[in-house]
């Protein structure tokens, strides 16, 4: 069974206010880092699947962060897929 | 009359219900560990604050797929009352049985504090023994509070009469003032003050008791 690596990327909609990233902004201010101007923090999941084919693994994964990984009333989501060579350990390694 | 108080693993108001409840109003209550699906003979249910499976991923996400919260949202579809509060009020929003969501306080404090509550009952029928415009005051213990939902849901929900409870001084940057929400059938409430904490004497007001004794009536 061909084994596919998904990484999803979660981040809050534009419109809903993210203090957590707004008191990063600040910090890196104080760390003389300057000129950012917009900072926003989401998550990064990344997961191996197990699945006959890339759309059925896209399909089972888009589920999945619409679901559970993301709570589409605040959050965006983006899904990168690709398939794991065989003989390669993946994630586990 | 039996209330059911769900507990998660990271639930820690499930044994404040039970006081508030049973100890203060005399409401036998009964614990369901989050593995349970047997509600019969219960005739509330509450989902308690606390931080559920850790809170990991988000408030409220992962206890969504406790097993004994699909008994309860068919117990909430037979009109049966559930409440629930921080933590839970998050997880029914997790569910689906109110809408928008709760993510983290506009300034980024844990704010824990007395706080000034406009009620509105409507048919909400746990707020059935509350006034019409009645100011109460109840404490609130939360980092994760501020509701969000699109204008057009709060609109609608303000048209139903769902916003039930506001702040009269937002403390976290909620849409709307919304500090709690009832469902369209007036049987599921969810608020992120804590009742619970204001029913024994001994802990500084009592304006939490009516909520639980709108059950007797």
């Amino acid at each position: 069974m061909p084994r596919f690596h998904a990484r999803v990327l979660v981040s809050l909609r534009p419109s809903v206010l993210d203090p957590a990233g707004e008191a990063t902004r600040a910090a890196s201010n104080r760390l003389g880092v300057s000129g950012v101007s917009r900072l926003r923090i989401g998550k990064a999941v990344e997961l191996e699947i197990e699945a006959p084919d890339a759309d059925t693994a896209r399909a089972r994964v888009e589920l999945l962060s619409d679901r559970l990984l993301a709570n589409p009333v605040i959050e965006n989501w983006e899904l990168e897929l690709s398939e794991i060579a065989t003989g390669t350990a993946g994630l586990s390694a | 009359m039996t209330i059911g108080v769900v507990v998660f693993p990271g639930s820690n108001c499930d044994r404040d219900v039970g006081w508030a409840a049973e100890g203060c109003l005399g409401i036998p209550t009964r614990f369901l560990w989050h593995e349970e699906r047997d509600l019969a003979g219960l005739e509330a249910v509450v989902l308690p604050g606390g931080f559920s499976y850790g809170d990991y991923l988000r408030c409220g996400a992962i206890a969504r797929f406790a097993p004994v919260l699909e008994e309860v949202v068919a117990f909430a579809a037979r009109g049966g009352p559930v409440l629930g509060i921080c933590n839970g009020f998050q997880i029914l929003t997790e569910l689906g049985l109110l809408p928008g969501a709760l993510t983290r306080n506009s300034r980024l404090h844990f704010v824990c504090e007395p706080t000034a509550l406009t009620v509105r009952p409507g048919e909400c029928r746990w707020l059935s023994g509350y006034d019409e415009a009645e100011v109460i005051q109840l404490p609130i213990a939360h980092g994760e509070g501020r509701y969000q939902c699109d204008p057009a849901s709060l609109e609608a929900m303000e048209q139903a009469g769902q916003v039930v409870l506001r702040y009269e001084a937002n403390p976290n940057g909620s849409v709307g003032d919304v500090a709690g929400l009832c469902n369209s059938t007036g049987n599921v409430l969810g608020l992120m003050p804590h009742p619970e904490r204001a029913c024994d004497p001994r802990t500084g007001g009592l304006d939490g008791q009516r909520l639980f004794a709108s059950l007797l009536g």
